[in-house]
């Protein structure tokens, strides 16, 4: 800092002794990762149709379709197919609801708002947490609707098990509004958003098991499944449920929810913290890839 | 204050590709200042602006602002500069209130302070009894005090307003004005504004001349205008192409048709007149004589008009003043 700069700033100071605002250190990053966040829910509130229309889609999957596909599935007896399907299309619906929190952002930037975030004395990082976490948030939300629904399909509201499902979906959810904070990053045009982030979550949907079991399938489809990390919480959240049914042998054996590595089944636990690890990693990705300058 | 430059750049140039949108600017713009860039479109402004707010490097050269400088210091800076950019920067979902809140918060300011200049920006341009309707409802005009509310609340050194009337009716650019106008009464602060409007330049201080990416000239708009030299006289006569073949054999002074009349420049035209009536072998039917206009200095620089420039032509009748700027 030069002598200039010092008067400058004391000018200043004797101008309008407190309105200097504090910059810089980490209280005032997560206040900007707060006001984000609560920036989305407010959104998240004046959207309430936009929110009927997603919750849509999944009852149409659960009811029509997997009603429709239970007569020619064979599940073993013991588990109705769509209790099977039910953790699928409860992490599909929220998914899709998270990819769009993140592409919204494209939206952001169209409108200007997001030039009023970038030009902000705090960092990239404490921006985009911010908006992985409201995405995140609003879409768990969101899936409560869905949530409150488990009796139709023979899931018991068991509270442990409920609370399991959120936090699984929550995890879910913050990467996929990371993935598509990150295509946002590259996509400028408005009308190439939806179907690019189609375009990446159609298959991370359909690999992750969320609509068919995984335990026997073909050797190349097994591998992209692994791959996915959606998979990491799609298996946890059926294996979730499933341990609160009872269920006989057979039907553990058709519907296996575990997963394996080369034979070797891995561990719950360590599933999820795949997932987490996969949401920091895009997360991390997305903060650089994000321009500063647009 | 003297000495201490609010905005200080040196050799500033910024290329994208083969364009030089920048072209070695040196400007410095003092404490308290209001001072205004003025050129066509595509001329610099908004770069320059966008280096000064640390939203792109220069490609070579420095400017400091606050005191701190743009590539080393960003933090710094962008925490001591407010900004109205060109482009609406509103949230359209939240209230008038809640896009000021988020402002602050993500400037880091303590909440009480906040939530007192919230009360006081809001009421400086007018939309208190508006702050809990959302921005979606607000008209044009009502966006832009706004955002000029939001440039102001964390109590910047230095406001950047970018084209801050752009595409606004006149009534709403001439409130903004009385507004910013108002504002620099209520508290000591730096204002560098762009426009491309030449009536609204001269509310300036100090007004620098871009084209090309480069400064033409940079002094108060009274000078600027004495600096032209020459007033607009324009006649209408019952031969013009007598009349101009006079001017020139019999006065020394070129004229040339414009807007339907004969117009040109001479230094006091309105001592000019009589002797015309004098002398002019050729009946007079109305005279006109005008002091120069900003548009008239930015011709006798460029050698264009500001809307020729923008139309990217440099073609056209000469313009008296370009002769006479050539003259001196």
């Amino acid at each position: 800092m030069t002598a200039d700069s010092e008067t400058v700033t004391a000018s200043v100071r004797t101008d309008r002794p407190a309105a200097r605002p504090v910059v810089g250190g980490i209280a005032h990053e997560l206040r900007a990762t707060a006001v984000v966040w609560r920036r989305e829910m407010i959104r998240f509130r004046h959207d309430r149709a936009r929110v009927g229309v997603m919750l849509l889609q999944p009852l149409l999957f659960l009811f029509v379709m997997g009603t429709g596909l239970a007569s020619i599935v064979d599940t073993g007896g013991e588990v109705a197919f769509t209790t099977f399907l039910f953790p699928g299309v409860m992490a599909m619906s929220v998914l899709f609801s998270a990819a769009f929190a993140g592409i919204s952002l494209v939206w952001d930037r169209e409108f200007g708002f997001l030039r009023e975030m970038l030009v902000a004395p705090v960092s990239k990082f404490a921006i985009i947490l911010g908006k992985c976490l409201g995405g995140a948030t609003a879409a768990t939300l969101q899936s409560l609707v869905l949530l409150a629904l488990a009796g139709l399909v023979g899931v018991p509201y068991h509270p442990v098990l409920l609370l399991q499902l959120l936090g699984l979906l929550f995890i879910g959810a913050f990467l996929l509004t990371a993935v598509g904070v990150l295509l946002s990053a590259r996509i400028k045009q408005l009308q190439a958003a939806m179907p690019t982030s189609q375009l990446i979550i159609m298959p991370m949907m359909f690999l992750s098991g969320a609509l068919f079991p995984i335990a026997n399938l073909p050797e190349w489809l097994a591998v992209l499944t692994r791959l996915n990390p959606l998979t990491y919480l799609v298996q946890p959240m059926r294996g979730a449920i499933f341990q609160r049914l009872d269920l006989p042998a057979s039907a553990w054996a058709a519907l296996d929810p575990s997963l394996t590595w080369f034979g070797w089944p891995v561990p719950a636990a360590l599933q999820v913290l795949v997932a987490v690890a996969a949401a920091l990693v895009v997360l991390v990705i997305a903060v650089a890839t994000f321009d500063r300058t647009d | 204050m003297a000495g201490t430059a609010a905005v200080r750049v040196r050799g500033l140039t910024k290329r994208y590709g083969q364009v030089e949108a920048v072209r070695g600017i040196d400007l410095d713009v003092a404490t308290g200042e209001m001072f205004g860039f003025l050129g066509p479109n595509g001329a610099g402004k908004t770069t320059t602006i966008k280096i000064l707010c640390t939203l792109t490097q220069p490609t070579a050269g420095s400017a400091t602002v606050a005191g701190h400088d743009v590539v080393a210091e960003r933090a710094a800076v962008r925490s001591r500069i407010g900004l109205v950019f060109q482009e609406p920067t509103l949230d359209g979902y939240l209230t008038g209130e809640q896009n000021l809140r988020f402002h602050g918060e993500l400037y880091g300011m303590p909440r009480p302070l906040l939530r007192r200049r919230i009360d006081e920006v809001l009421a400086m341009v007018g939309l208190a009894d508006r702050r809990k309707d959302l921005v979606q409802t607000y008209s044009g005009g009502m966006r832009r005090r706004l955002e000029i509310a939001r440039g102001l609340l964390h109590a910047p050194a230095v406001l950047f307003l970018d084209e801050p009337t752009i595409g606004l009716d006149p009534q709403t650019r001439t409130a903004i004005w009385e507004h910013i106008a108002a504002l620099r009464k209520a508290q000591e602060i730096t204002v560098f504004v762009t426009t491309h409007y030449m009536e609204e330049a001269e509310h300036c201080d100090r007004i620098a001349i871009i084209d090309n990416g480069q400064i033409k000239v940079i002094d108060t708009p009274e000078a600027l205008r004495g600096g032209v030299g020459a007033d607009r006289v324009q006649i209408r006569t019952d031969d013009d192409r007598a009349a101009i073949a006079q001017l020139r054999e019999r006065f020394g002074v070129s004229a040339a048709m414009h807007e339907g009349m004969v117009t040109f420049a001479v230094p006091g035209g309105a001592e000019f007149v009589p002797r015309l009536f004098r002398e002019l072998g050729v009946g007079i039917v109305t005279v006109t004589v005008t002091r120069p206009s900003l548009d008239d200095v930015f011709m006798a620089h460029t050698g264009r008009t500001i809307r020729d420039a923008e139309k990217g032509s440099n073609k056209g009748a000469p313009h008296p003043f370009q002769l006479a700027a050539r003259r001196r």
